[in-house]
């Protein structure tokens, strides 16, 4: 197996771990902390899968830049809806608020 | 039309993208009062600027555009088929009365400044997304559209709403990371992003299977199709009303279009009858499960946010109709899934405006307690209604032309199961608005005081009701524009 192939399947693996904890877990920092896994496994499976001849690809890495931005924005977006939420009603969790 | 000579140059693509953002930038710098100034004007240039490039599709077929002169592979290139001018018209028809009745409905909330600048980010995001031909654009501008109406639905409104806000971020995020997942996999086979470069060379095999189940099922998510709506109706439902109506109407459809474009456009040699027809029973149960839903509500907002969940499983019934049917069942099922998203657009933003303006005057959100209201505010209540009967699907509607070809095409096709569900929806559809206009003409109780509503706010949802009925007789055009430019 290429060092290209295994980085794509440890990728899949953080993000079918991510995405399992996002569903179950319900404190809401563990979710935001889920989706930002699963966004690393999807950038491991995006550079590494995309291998030209042994040489690294560089759109892949231009694509995962982006990727970077808009995860850390939504984090961040995330992160202060989370707190809102905390100071507003004391809830960490969604389901507390219904 | 001589007049329209003048614009044949004229480069409407980028501008369409980059207006948007410049208005969102000066609100943002400029402050509310400014903001709310300048809005009417960007707002008729926008749609200025959709009307000039359905015009240039419609004469000189699709456009495309390489950004900066450097073409795909390398480059960003935009495009535009008859597809994406309905789109992008549907958008700006839409956000113009929507626009007019917030600049009204807000002047009494200080303290919502981020409307603006959000509204014009969600209108640049949506107009990019429709203009986009390669896949990783449009998954950027899926996660600006994302943010942008997140930022809307928190506007306003107490824990509940901050928390439906939070519950449709974690979705829409994990939604495109799923789709991004499919991309991933797409580059990493065939080393390209442009739709029509990679079209052809996909074929039949699991890991395109995959890619395509991927970002199919991260558009769902996104789309709110059932079972996947768990978190539209808290979102839809708890935000101010001019919000609701953008996010029920525009934003829903800008994932489902990229789906119909997916399928469309690049899946089409590996989707298969059963993956169709997989999506249309989803649909169905939308439309089911929704409308009992919306029948059951208590609050105004809540039931016209179920009819939402319903009304997108009517856009779903067409997947079925259009995989491997054959020219004639596909033609009329596009142009009826597409003339569905026009008329729900104009029809479901309609609604959220009227029922916006009912829990203004009553200062309740409660379906019993609008009782009287027929002779207090019968301009808004009839937009409710007329809004009602393109939903339902009614003669002369644009609802009734949308589910009228999709009726032929399931008659095409001999998929006949689809007639019954269509019918269904529609009769369920009509309980759940007569139960409204029933209780809205109803006797007032004695004492009962109805606050006054400005002019605009009834007007404006007035004018998108007649929009969604208007529909009905002018369908030839938009269908025309539709099935004679694609690709």
């Amino acid at each position: 197996m290429s060092g290209g192939l295994l980085y794509a399947f440890t990728g899949a693996s953080l993000v079918a771990l991510g995405l399992y904890a996002l569903i179950v877990y319900a404190h809401l920092l563990r979710k935001i902390l889920a989706f930002n896994v699963m966004g690393s496994g999807v950038f491991l499976v995006l550079v590494g899968l995309a291998q030209r001849a042994g040489a690294a690809d560089p759109v892949p890495q231009a694509m995962v830049l982006t990727g970077i931005v808009v995860a850390v924005s939504a984090t961040a977006l995330a992160l202060a809806l989370m707190r809102r939420l905390f100071t507003d009603s004391g809830a960490t969790t969604l389901d507390e608020t219904d | 039309m001589a007049g329209m000579q003048a614009f044949v140059g004229v480069d409407t693509l980028p501008w369409l993208i980059a207006l948007p953002l410049i208005f969102a930038s000066a609100s943002f710098l400029l402050g509310p009062r400014a903001a709310r100034a300048i809005a009417p004007a960007g707002l008729v240039i926008g749609l200025l600027a959709a009307v000039v490039l359905a015009w240039q599709v419609a004469a000189g077929g699709s456009q495309r555009q390489a950004l900066g002169g450097w073409a795909p592979p390398l480059g960003i290139e935009l495009y535009a088929d008859g597809l994406t001018a309905l789109m992008l018209l549907m958008t700006a028809v839409v956000v113009l009365p929507v626009g007019l009745y917030a600049r009204v409905y807000f002047e009494r909330q200080p303290g919502v400044a981020g409307f603006w600048p959000l509204t014009w980010f969600l209108i640049g995001a949506m107009n990019a997304l429709y203009l986009s031909a390669d896949i990783f654009n449009l998954y950027v501008t899926l996660e600006l559209l994302g943010l942008a109406a997140v930022g809307l639905i928190i506007l306003t409104g107490g824990v509940q709403t901050i928390a439906a806000g939070m519950r449709y971020l974690l979705a829409a995020l994990a939604g495109s990371l799923l789709y991004l997942l499919g991309v991933a996999l797409l580059y990493g086979a065939h080393g390209t992003l442009a739709i029509a470069l990679l079209a052809p060379l996909l074929a039949p095999a699991p890991y395109a299977g995959l890619a395509a189940a991927l970002m199919v099922v991260g558009l769902l998510v996104k789309s709110a199709l059932f079972p996947l709506h768990f978190w539209l109706p808290p979102a839809h439902g708890g935000a101010a009303a001019p919000v609701s109506a953008l996010l029920s109407a525009l934003v829903i459809k800008a994932s489902f279009y990229l789906l119909l474009r997916l399928w469309l456009d690049l899946f089409g040699t590996i989707s298969t009858a059963a993956a169709g027809q997989l999506l249309g029973w989803l649909g169905a149960a939308a439309i089911l499960w929704g409308s009992v839903l919306a029948l059951r509500q208590e609050k105004l907002k809540m039931l016209v946010a179920y009819s939402t969940v319903a009304q997108i499983g009517y856009l779903f019934l067409l997947f079925p109709l259009v995989t491997h049917t054959g020219a004639g069942a596909a033609t009329s099922a596009l142009a009826g899934g597409v003339m569905q998203a026009l008329s729900h657009a104009a029809a479901k933003s309609a609604m959220f405006l009227a029922v916006g303006n009912m829990i203004l005057s009553s200062a309740r959100d409660d379906i019993a307690s609008i009782d009287g209201l027929s002779a207090r505010h019968p301009t808004s209540l009839f937009a409710f209604a007329m809004a009602g009967v393109s939903l339902m699907g009614l003669p002369p509607s644009g609802g009734f032309v949308a589910k009228w070809l999709l009726l032929q095409a399931a008659l095409v096709a001999g998929q006949w199961w689809w007639i019954g569900v269509i019918i269904g929806g529609g009769l369920l559809t009509a309980a759940y608005v007569l139960q409204v206009l029933r209780c809205a003409f109803m006797p007032a109780p004695r004492g009962k005081i109805f606050q006054p509503v400005p002019r605009t706010l009834e007007f404006s949802a007035l004018a998108l009701a007649v929009v969604s009925l208007a529909l009905g007789f002018v369908a030839t055009g938009p269908l025309a524009l539709l099935t004679g430019h694609r690709s």
